[in-house]
């Protein structure tokens, strides 16, 4: 199957020992591997969406007319149409766009990282990582004003159906918790904390390893070993991270 | 202490401006691919043409992603389909689904 024979010994296969058939380390094999597990639990969170929102009516009439109700699958541009210090305006999708800009633009420094390292430039490494850390601050902060807007809600509340003491009554609801929202069915509130929730945190914990390979950096580990691997490895997952937002992306905001 | 006898001796390389250039082109493509499916998500009516548009332009933009700043394009191919295939069971696992939901209304 592989084409990299010209490392054998001629009679043997690649797979006998002695050479890596996938032309990769250990570290960076087990880190591919990993991702594509993670790959299965982020495809479980989005297809179960998928179903569940299958199973839900959508909104037949024009967009102009759409309301906030129980009885159908939200449109997602209607719920996502803020942006900081713009309040008032109906600007839908831009601030998840702008979002999806910085992840992309992160992505792209963590490249220009990978790249300096395999020049051994110390200072171009640390450079990037540094930029690559800001873009994954910068995001999660955004997230962090997306999820207070959809929690806090919108000025004026949606009536609400609600099952309280053995009893269904109305009540004004804004925002959304867990237990119930003003955007629409339930299970589309508990998607949204669970997906982006779930994303959130891969973004943080890779924050997080950003912050170490660029303290190694910095303190001339890579340097002293003689090769900066790590920098590749801790990007592979970086650029996964942003993969998984491409999807959220369109599962969660376009469609 | 012999301290200078431990400082490794580093060569840094000057800046390989193609493969850079590259990386950016990259860039400017995943961002006007986003750009185009925002003009498609104004212009557009919700139907399965706009659904079909939206996951072709995601599997574009996950190829450039994978093949390119995550190097799987240029890894040997053994590792190549070693990745690839296993997502095979994704699309089965979304068809599946999605249809399984359409069958079974909640109201």
């Amino acid at each position: 199957m592989s084409h990299s024979s010209a490392a054998t010994v001629s009679g043997k296969s690649v797979w006998d020992g002695g050479v890596s058939p996938m032309g990769v380390s250990y570290g960076k094999l087990m880190m591919w591997f990993f991702l594509l597990s993670d790959a299965f639990t982020f495809s479980g969170l989005l297809i179960t969406y998928g179903l569940v929102r299958s199973s839900h009516p959508t909104f037949e009439g024009l967009p102009d007319a759409f309301v906030f109700s129980k009885e159908y699958w939200p449109i997602p541009e209607k719920v996502f149409e803020a942006v900081p210090f713009l309040h008032g305006y109906s600007l839908p999708l831009v601030f998840v766009g702008i979002m999806t800009f910085i992840l992309i633009m992160s992505s792209v420094t963590m490249v220009l990282a990978v790249e300096a390292g395999h020049r051994m430039d110390r200072k171009a490494v640390e450079k990037w990582m540094l930029w690559t850390i800001i873009g994954g601050l910068t995001f999660l902060g955004c997230q962090a004003w997306e999820w207070t807007h959809f929690i806090v809600g919108t000025d004026t509340p949606t009536m609400v159906k609600d099952f309280v003491n053995g009893q269904w009554i109305t009540k004004e609801v804004t925002g959304a918790s867990l237990k119930i929202n003003q955007y629409g069915p339930q299970p589309f509130a508990d998607f949204f904390f669970f997906i982006t929730g779930f994303h959130g945190f891969h973004v943080f914990s890779g924050v997080m390893f950003n912050f170490l390979i660029y303290y190694n950096t910095v303190t001339g580990v890579y340097e002293r070993r003689g090769h900066y691997e790590m920098v590749e490895k801790v990007g592979l997952y970086w650029h996964f991270v942003d993969l998984v937002w491409v999807f959220v992306f369109t599962f969660f905001y376009l469609v | 202490m012999a301290h200078h006898s431990n400082e490794p001796q580093v060569t840094v390389l000057p800046p390989d401006k193609e493969k850079i250039k590259k990386l950016w082109t990259v860039a400017a493509y995943l961002g006007a691919i986003t750009a185009f499916e925002f003009i498609i998500a104004f212009t557009m009516t919700h139907g399965p043409a706009k659904t079909a548009i939206f996951v072709l332009l995601t599997i574009v933009k996950a190829g450039y992603i994978v093949g390119e700043f995550m190097h799987l394009r240029y890894e040997v191919k053994v590792l190549f389909w070693a990745i690839l295939i296993p997502t095979l069971f994704i699309i089965w696992m979304l068809v599946a689904f999605v249809y399984e939901g359409s069958q079974m209304p909640v109201f």
